[in-house]
């Protein structure tokens, strides 16, 4: 039996009713007085030079209220490398670029104000493939960087090297090597809800931005920055997350239509909301990073891993968001997946007139993954070893120092790894190239938070008041992964209260304190190891209320008992049992004396002592309220890349059956078996919705999911081209929770958010490897290549 | 602008609006009756976020032409609710199986799974899985979705 009364139990999500009844308010549902709507006018070129925009039709159209272009606004750098600006005014440089906005009354008005802007471009050459954006003579991207500077080349000042060990030792140590080429592409979060903000001025100029942001706090400061910079100093900024409709990423940066927005807004006095469209939201927001590898791997003769060379190459598009940082992740797989002690990688970030990129479930992880476990089973198959039994061989193990000074804490993957072998009946199964066919893929990820900033702390308050209700103001946000069940969960095991006793308030930056952000799959374990310190404090305070008001309650009671009736005897009570706060506890909303918790007077209801013991009388009136900040003891990324920069890791193992039709290439999963070390579960069934979830992305990842570009193009910006799996893709998933707790996560816990996607494309394509012997390393793997790769080895082998 | 007025059945009362003849049915959920469950989740009848029932059957409010609705009766999420303000055994399932996640697919996903139950109560998988294959889901793989819908078969109340 578990010690635990709540967490690890699964919890209906009845907090969020809301969601089921149709009350709860996303950006899409949110009003405000007199509210404007905005819309963008995109550019009709990949690279062009304005020369011209007349904006004065649109300005006489009734309802409008304000047309904004790079001219009349200032012209201030924004973003992770400052190489863009709000509104473009001289140059566009792909297809998203913002060329002007509108608020009008309503959304068709402003829609139709943006067909009568008038603009005249005159179009430059542009490049589209990132290996013909490095050579010297391309059309370059940028012609100045952010401090002015001329640019020479499409290669963006962000050098990814990381090296440990010795490549050509392990080289020279190597019986067997791998090559591979891999290359996967671009993908959209394809959250259901749009993407959108309300932004709203006072007349003191404090801004209120209802975002759908992951990091309320960064983002915060990036606005603030930026009103500071067109001159709004000393301007407020509180930054309120309505209820979000998915983020996969979407929602990391804060994007180029919330600054829009922030100017039309100042510019109108009047609250404006921009909501994107479906077609917008496929055109115009950064989707997941691509990436093209060269990897080469080896081992000895008994299979042990001698050295992993990887090259990347990251089309970034033309700006640069967080998909230029994924690196910084991919490296966690390149060096640290199995054990391998000489490792080198190298990752070139290239502008190019495409869409630019972002951060998607997994950051990176997904394609360096697909890397390198495509590549070990290429590798399996040089050394004439089991797939399954080279990964066994170079497993990871607890205790273990990484070559990027990765300090692996707790370590189940073995037993993932014979869990999901045992599970798709490995032995019997393999090798039979029929059709049908087996793989695997494993999986490292942060799963104790992420030091991508100088803090990777979160904070969290905790109130209780006279009724025993509990008020948990928390900034972390929830995009739909369950945070405000688990956390009442934590909080309820914590504090020694009910989960239905416990309410959340979510991503606010003028009520809850300070948090990194809700990313790197990090919020339960921040939010769990920053409740249970707070919920101390708090228990602290209602004993110590408890030490002082429990005599009088139970005396009162007592004579209240004996008034009642004349024969009842008073009993001798030990008071010294509920003499020192250390003596009592709760558990399940009651206080008892620990040394006897069924006690028959001292055991009582939370809410007698609360109500005796708040804000009642003058002087010695008390509130109960916890604070925590916690931030965990790792460390940021040094010059050569190397740190702890998460608390604890997750592992896992994805193994895929599929059959290949021989005749049309399509790809079926007849099983998938998700085995993830989730540390503890703090809910069962809302970790397998995580791993369901996130397996079917995978899923869409590896055979049916891209963003079709032609010359910077978006050519499927709508479901019907984009293909996203529906309820009649059956996928039979069958997630495989394994538990060994985790000393440094709450109550055991690490992250899950994101693993079950990482290893689900490589797990397939291993499979169909397996099934047809071909190798495709080019996500995704649809059945067109699928054939193709069929008639190239027909063809080489007659 | 041209408008049209019409009367027409909602969550079980009567009511007549005039609006421009442009506007689907979605835009008037929301404009008119401030009944925001049903979502655009794209605006083109794919993704199945606007679902409602029209006449017994689930519909994409957001391609339903206004001028179309006279005379039908339309229920959206916000009329299954019991009058006692208790929840539909769809909206319990789906809560306690954890079919809910972002929840902005989950209104038009439940109308859909009315639909279907009101006619077949007792569907299999794949008819289930058939009854939801207009509504896209982009976070639970569908699979608590299913379950859920399972769940609520069995465990009904009188009629849904």
């Amino acid at each position: 039996m578990s010690e635990y009364l709540y967490v690890g139990k699964s919890t209906p999500r009845t907090i969020e009713t809301d969601k089921v009844t149709g009350r709860a308010v996303y950006i899409s549902d949110l009003r405000r007085p007199g509210m404007l709507f905005g819309k963008i006018l995109y550019s009709r070129y990949a690279h062009a030079k304005i020369k011209g925009i007349d904006t004065s039709k649109a300005e006489k159209l009734q309802g409008v209220r304000a047309v904004l272009t790079g001219r009349d606004i200032p012209e201030v750098r924004v973003g992770f490398l400052k190489d863009q600006t709000v509104l473009k005014k001289d140059v566009v440089r792909q297809f998203r670029d913002e060329v002007a906005a509108v608020a009008a009354t309503s959304p068709e008005i402003a829609e139709e104000a943006l067909g009568l802007i008038e603009v005249e471009y005159e179009e430059l050459p542009a490049v589209f493939d990132p290996i013909e954006a490095m050579k010297e003579d391309a059309p370059l991207v940028h012609e100045i960087d952010a401090r002015g500077r001329p640019v020479r080349s499409n290669i963006l000042p962000l050098p990814w090297k990381f090296s440990a060990g010795d490549i050509e030792q392990g080289r020279k140590d190597s019986a067997y090597i791998a090559k591979d080429n891999v290359r996967t592409t671009w993908v959209n979060q394809c959250c259901m809800g749009t993407s959108g903000c309300v932004a709203e001025f006072d007349m003191n100029n404090n801004l209120t931005l209802y975002s759908q942001t992951n990091v309320p706090f960064l983002g915060k400061q990036r606005i603030v920055e930026y009103l500071r910079n067109i001159g709004l100093k000393g301007s407020r900024v509180r930054v309120v997350n309505p209820i979000v409709g998915g983020s996969f990423g979407t929602k990391l940066d804060t994007d180029i239509y919330e600054f829009i927005a922030v100017q039309l807004a100042l510019r109108t006095r009047k609250p404006v909301k921009i909501l994107f469209t479906r077609e917008e939201e496929f055109r115009a927001l950064p989707p997941r990073q691509p990436a093209i590898f060269e990897i080469e791997q080896g081992c000895d003769k008994e299979g042990k891993l001698t050295f992993r060379k990887v090259e990347a190459i990251l089309d970034n598009g033309a700006y640069t968001s967080w998909g230029a940082t994924t690196p910084s992740v991919m490296m966690m797989p390149i060096s640290s997946l199995y054990r391998v002690p000489n490792v080198s990688f190298n990752a070139t970030c290239v502008y190019t007139n495409n869409i630019y990129c972002q951060a998607m479930r997994g950051y990176g992880n997904p394609q360096a993954t697909f890397a390198v476990e495509t590549s070990m089973d290429s590798l399996a198959e040089e050394a004439g070893i089991d797939p399954a039994e080279l990964r066994l061989i170079n497993c990871n193990k607890p205790g273990e120092l990484t070559p990027m000074r990765l300090k692996i804490t707790t370590c189940p993957l073995d037993r993932c790894i014979k869990t999901v072998q045992e599970k798709i009946n490995w032995k019997e199964k393999r090798g039979k190239r029929n059709g049908r066919g087996i793989g695997m893929a494993s999986l490292i990820h942060v799963a104790g938070g992420a030091r991508v900033y100088k803090s990777d702390g979160h904070g969290i308050m905790v109130k209780v008041d006279q009724n025993g209700n509990v008020d948990v103001l928390e900034s972390g946000t929830d995009q739909g992964q369950g945070s405000p069940t688990v956390i009442s969960q934590m909080v309820a095991e914590a504090l020694g209260f009910r989960p239905e006793d416990v309410s959340i308030t979510l991503g606010d930056t003028a009520l809850c304190l300070w948090d990194a952000g809700t990313h790197a799959s990090r919020h339960t374990f921040m939010a769990g190891n920053a409740a249970i310190r707070a919920c101390d404090k708090a228990k602290k305070q209602i004993l110590e209320m408890a030490v002082e008001h429990m005599p009088e309650i139970v005396e009162y009671k007592l004579k209240r008992k004996e008034r009642k009736d004349p024969d009842f005897q008073m009993p001798d009570l030990d008071y010294s049992l509920i003499s020192e706060p250390d003596k009592l506890d709760i558990k399940d909303r009651y206080i008892f004396p620990k040394n006897q918790p069924e006690h028959p007077y001292f055991r009582m209801e939370v809410s007698e002592v609360l109500t005796r013991g708040l804000h009642v009388g003058t002087g010695e009136s008390k509130v109960v309220v916890g604070e925590a900040f916690y931030d965990p003891p790792t460390e940021m990324l040094d010059r050569e890349m190397k740190g702890n920069y998460s608390c604890t890791y997750a592992f896992g193992t994805t193994a895929v059956e599929v059959e290949v039709d021989r005749e049309t290439g399509e790809v079926k999963i007849l099983n998938l078996f998700a085995a993830h070390d989730v540390g503890r579960a703090m809910n069962p069934t809302l970790v397998k919705g995580q791993i369901y979830g996130a397996a079917y992305m995978g899923v869409g990842y590896g055979l049916t999911e891209q963003l079709q570009l032609r010359n910077g193009r978006v050519m499927n910006p709508n479901f019907r081209d984009y293909k996203m799996l529906t309820a009649k893709d059956v996928v039979p998933v069958v997630p495989l929770v394994i538990e060994e707790p985790d000393a440094d996560g709450p109550f055991g816990a690490k992250g899950i958010g994101e693993p079950g996607l990482v290893p689900t494309a490589p797990a397939i394509a291993n499979a169909i490897y397996d099934a047809i012997g071909v190798r495709i390393t080019d996500l995704p793997i649809t059945a067109e290549k699928v054939l193709v790769a069929l008639k190239k080895k027909a063809g080489e082998q007659s | 602008m041209e408008k049209v007025s019409v009367s027409f059945t909602l969550n079980g009362e009567p009511v007549t609006i005039e609006v421009p003849t442009t506007w689907n049915l979605l835009k008037v959920l929301r404009e008119c009756f401030e009944l925001n469950g049903a979502k655009e989740g794209c605006g083109v009848g794919e993704c199945g976020c606007c679902t409602v029932i029209v006449d017994g059957d689930a519909v994409n409010s957001c391609i339903y032409p206004i001028p179309e609705i006279e005379g039908r009766s339309v229920l959206s999420v916000e009329g299954i609710s019991g009058t006692d303000g208790g929840l539909h055994p769809l909206q319990k399932a789906f809560l306690e199986n954890n079919a809910v996640q972002c929840g902005f697919c989950t209104s038009g996903m439940i109308m859909s799974a009315k639909a279907l139950l009101d006619k077949n109560p007792e569907p299999t998988e794949d008819e289930i899985r058939t009854g939801i294959s207009g509504n896209f889901c982009r976070c639970t793989g569908y699979v608590q979705i299913v379950e859920a819908i399972e769940m609520a078969a069995k465990n009904k109340e009188g009629n849904f």
